[in-house]
């Protein structure tokens, strides 16, 4: 207990190190005197309290949010399947937020439908969780009638490549700018988060956390799986809706606004596993949203640095995490 | 304690059992036999609640198990299935204290009670010392001795077992009865288990309740010997 305590308050250091790392780093050099003021509201160019407001700050609260975001739903998904390589990406989450964002950039156009840019913000992320909403309630629909996890995941992975084909049909008819804007869409940007985008996406990745936070106890309960979780007087329906909940507006949201960002969901918890040693959702779940923010943060830097797209850096960073998990074949489930 | 009131079990068309009307008493361990496809798991998964009925009641304490929810019948009723369980970094003592989240708060908080029910539930299998051992290293003896102890931490006045005994060899299989002999007696509780082992059912508990599709024959152990009934059904 003392030992996940010191691990918490170092993650937690951790963050904060990188957070403000994340803010005075950046294409333009800026002082830390010069961050700080900007912060803090005192003397400083404007341009200056600009690119730290504006686009630091933005970045960093965004990557804070959207690493917590995916790895809580990651968790919660890899209990719910009872499965390691479970995530909100494997299991078509964000094939279906990009479905729905691809009818909206480029269907809505074909169609001839326009609106103004609120509009244009409040229809990307509705796309998109109507778009993961629909997927996940497929995938539960067949989870429910079939035992075998392993054929969840292969139709998972059917349901994304169904959406892939989908969209490549909107590619194919779409013009030229709708392409353009779905394409850096998928590349995944923390970077493109408007100010005003962030208020709307900060508050529902806060609600999707509280949520993640209330299913800690079912998600405890159905490590058993869903026959001793109900024995144990759990109500696994209202369990299912809302851990799939959670999962919509976390992952749903975070691919709505930054783009499918993968790995992290997959990753994160198992580095979360590993770190904590413990099986327990009331120290993995804070344990993956703050490792998920960290990672998050880091692989902003990185790709700042290095000027790669985030996606890559995710990819990178955790693909030797899951072939990791893979080989030793520890059950978790 | 538990019963069962002209209940019938089946699937769509299929039926399993038909008009059963028995009860068992507080203190005896009931062995429930039966070939293949008899409806032995749907009796126990109906009698924990989780099976809806064709027809009948079923009343544990007076109450029909049907109108509780579910935290309730977790108080009345625990549940060992054959599902094998085994989570990497799950020591033993948390796993057990799963059995207290019908009692505990919405983030299944363990109070200093709650603890001591854990220890007790435990020590009375025999695996205190396996307390902070995880159940991936552990034989199916222990791992099934573990999940009686989550059952017992649970605190029912019923405990449903479903094959507890199948992975396990013969020395740990009679060691097994003999704890649930053990649990039922002295714990005063109801404690039926399904089992393919006839000589652990007739030498061992009290009572046999055999599945002679459609009815449910539901006897001490030596009349079920002496009828007869075992020989016929399982043309032994």
């Amino acid at each position: 207990m003392t030992r996940n305590r010191l691990l918490f308050i170092f993650l937690s250091l951790l963050c904060v190190a990188l957070f403000v790392l994340d803010l005075t780093l950046g294409s333009t050099d800026i002082a830390w005197r010069d961050v700080w003021a900007a912060l803090t509201g005192g003397e400083v160019d404007g341009v200056v309290r600009d690119i730290v407001l504006k686009i630091r700050l933005t970045k960093a609260v965004v990557a804070v949010a959207a690493g917590a975001a995916l790895a809580a739903s990651g968790l919660a998904m890899q209990t719910l399947f009872r499965n390691p390589l479970a995530g909100p990406y494997v299991l078509g989450v964000s094939s279906g937020a990009s479905l729905g964002v691809a009818l909206f950039l480029l269907g809505a156009p074909l169609l001839g439908v326009a609106g103004g840019s609120m509009m244009q913000t409040v229809g990307l992320a509705g796309a998109a969780w109507i778009g993961s909403a629909l997927i996940l309630t497929m995938v539960l629909a067949v989870s429910r009638r079939i035992k075998d996890i392993m054929v969840i995941l292969i139709l998972g992975m059917m349901f994304s490549s169904a959406v892939d084909s989908v969209v490549q049909i909107l590619q194919y008819l779409s013009n030229e700018a709708a392409l353009k804007a779905f394409v850096v869409w998928t590349m995944g940007s923390l970077g493109d988060v408007t100010g005003r985008e962030l208020a709307l996406m900060l508050p529902v990745v806060v609600v999707g956390l509280v949520l993640s936070v209330a299913a800690i106890k079912p998600l405890n309960l159905l490590l058993l799986g869903e026959n001793y979780a109900r024995t144990m007087g759990l109500d696994v329906r209202r369990s299912r809706v809302l851990i799939l909940s959670a999962t919509v507006l976390l992952a749903g949201t975070v691919t709505a606004f930054c783009g499918p960002i993968g790995f992290i969901g997959l990753a994160v918890p198992h580095v979360a596993r590993m770190v904590f040693a413990s099986a327990d959702h009331r120290t993995l779940m804070p344990a993956s949203m703050l490792i998920g923010a960290v990672v998050l943060l880091l692989c902003d830097l990185i790709s700042k640095q290095l000027g790669f797209p985030v996606n890559t850096v995710t990819a990178l960073l955790g693909i030797p995490i899951v072939v990791l998990v893979v080989v030793r074949k520890k059950s978790l489930f | 304690m538990i019963r069962l009131e002209n209940i019938s079990l089946g699937y769509g068309t299929r039926t399993l059992l038909e008009g059963v009307t028995t009860h068992f008493e507080a203190g005896t361990l009931t062995a429930l036999i039966g070939r293949n496809g008899a409806g032995k798991s749907t009796l126990l998964r109906a009698l924990a609640g989780l099976e809806p009925l064709q027809a009948g009641a079923i009343t544990i304490g007076g109450q029909s198990i049907a109108e509780l929810d579910g935290a309730e019948a977790a108080r009345r009723v625990a549940f060992v299935a054959t599902d094998k369980v085994r989570i990497a970094n799950l020591p033993c003592e948390d796993l057990v204290a799963l059995g207290r989240a019908p009692y505990t708060n919405w983030i299944g908080r363990l109070q200093a009670v709650d603890r001591e029910i854990v220890a007790d539930a435990l020590a009375k299998v025999g695996m205190s010392e396996f307390a902070h051992k995880t159940m991936d290293r552990m034989s199916d003896g222990e791992c099934q001795r573990v999940m009686i102890a989550r059952a017992l931490a649970q605190q029912t006045p019923v405990i449903l077992l479903d094959e507890p005994t199948a992975f396990l060899d013969m020395p740990n299989r009679y060691e097994l009865c003999r704890l649930l002999q053990r649990l039922a007696h002295d714990g005063q509780k109801v404690i039926l288990f399904s089992t393919h082992e006839l000589d652990i059912a007739t030498k061992m508990c009290d009572a046999i309740a055999l599945i002679d599709t459609p009815q449910l024959l539901h006897q001490p152990a030596s009349e079920m010997v002496a009828g007869g009934a075992i020989e016929r059904l399982f043309g032994i």
